[in-house]
């Protein structure tokens, strides 16, 4: 069966460059996990002009922030859609800054168990928090834990 | 992104995935297998030569599809990874549950 189409995904510009690169925009969008794959593309697209080689913004950026997507619409939303998870996006000559926003109630990341110890690597799941730590410069969470805080350095 | 299955002359399912396979999309690929393994089929190959990247919810699909598969006496193997994908495979370890091979011709030789 044909995954549904998700809803359209709308982003604002906040500020460009003198070349009318964004240089920090934002996006709002729908619990609905059918929507991460087109928001990450969105999202991928606007940082082309920024610091991250190719390499990094086809794989580091666009698997990071997947993870850090699907994170807030599952454990912080619920997937319910009429919430939103709020995006917002900072390119800099340094670094793109992703900061991804939930209405859900947090969680300490602390407390999420290791995928890689041997009872836990044949599970389907618990891999994402492990997988989006590896491929960005710096995690960091604000003191509730609905906001995640992803620094892609360039290069 | 799309999965494409094409069954070669030893019976192997190859299934191609262009793109990506993440959270939006893995149940297509699941049913995709799921529906093979029930018309008989045993021996799978999922080939990444067009993949660009995989998100946890996709390794996971991986993990449950092989389970399902070594249920019905069948193997599921991985093929064409890139640099990225390979190192994602080995930081989680499922570089030790899964046969992984350079390509999709080597997987189907392998069987």
């Amino acid at each position: 069966m044909a995954t549904p189409p998700a809803p359209p995904l709308r982003l604002v510009v906040r500020r460009r460059g003198r070349e009318g690169q964004p240089l920090e925009f934002s996006l709002a969008v729908p619990s609905d996990l059918a929507c991460v794959g087109d928001a990450v593309e969105l999202v991928a697209l606007q940082c082309r002009a920024g610091p991250l080689s190719v390499r990094r913004l086809a794989f580091n950026l666009r698997t990071a922030l997947a993870e850090a997507l699907t994170n807030a619409i599952t454990y912080g939303s619920h997937r319910n859609p009429a919430k939103l998870v709020q995006v917002r996006v900072e390119v800099t000559v340094q670094a793109v800054v992703i900061r991804v926003q939930d209405v859900g109630a947090g969680f300490d990341p602390a407390l999420v168990p290791d995928p890689t110890v041997p009872a836990n690597v044949a599970k389907e799941d618990g891999r994402g928090l492990f997988v989006l730590r590896h491929l960005v410069d710096q995690v960091t969470f604000n003191p509730k834990g609905n906001v995640i805080c992803l620094t892609l350095r360039g290069g | 992104m799309s999965f494409n299955l094409r069954k070669d002359s030893k019976g192997v399912v190859v299934v191609g995935v262009d793109g990506q396979l993440i959270v939006g999309n893995r149940q297509e690929l699941k049913q995709k297998v799921l529906d093979a393994l029930e018309g008989g089929a045993k021996k799978f190959v999922i080939d990444f030569s067009r993949t660009g990247y995989i998100d946890s919810s996709g390794l996971g699909v991986l993990v449950s599809l092989s389970k399902k598969i070594r249920e019905q006496g069948g193997d599921l193997r991985l093929a064409g990874l890139n640099e990225d994908l390979q190192t994602l495979f080995e930081l989680t370890k499922l570089d030790t549950l899964f046969s992984i091979l350079k390509t999709p011709e080597e997987a189907v030789a392998a069987f």
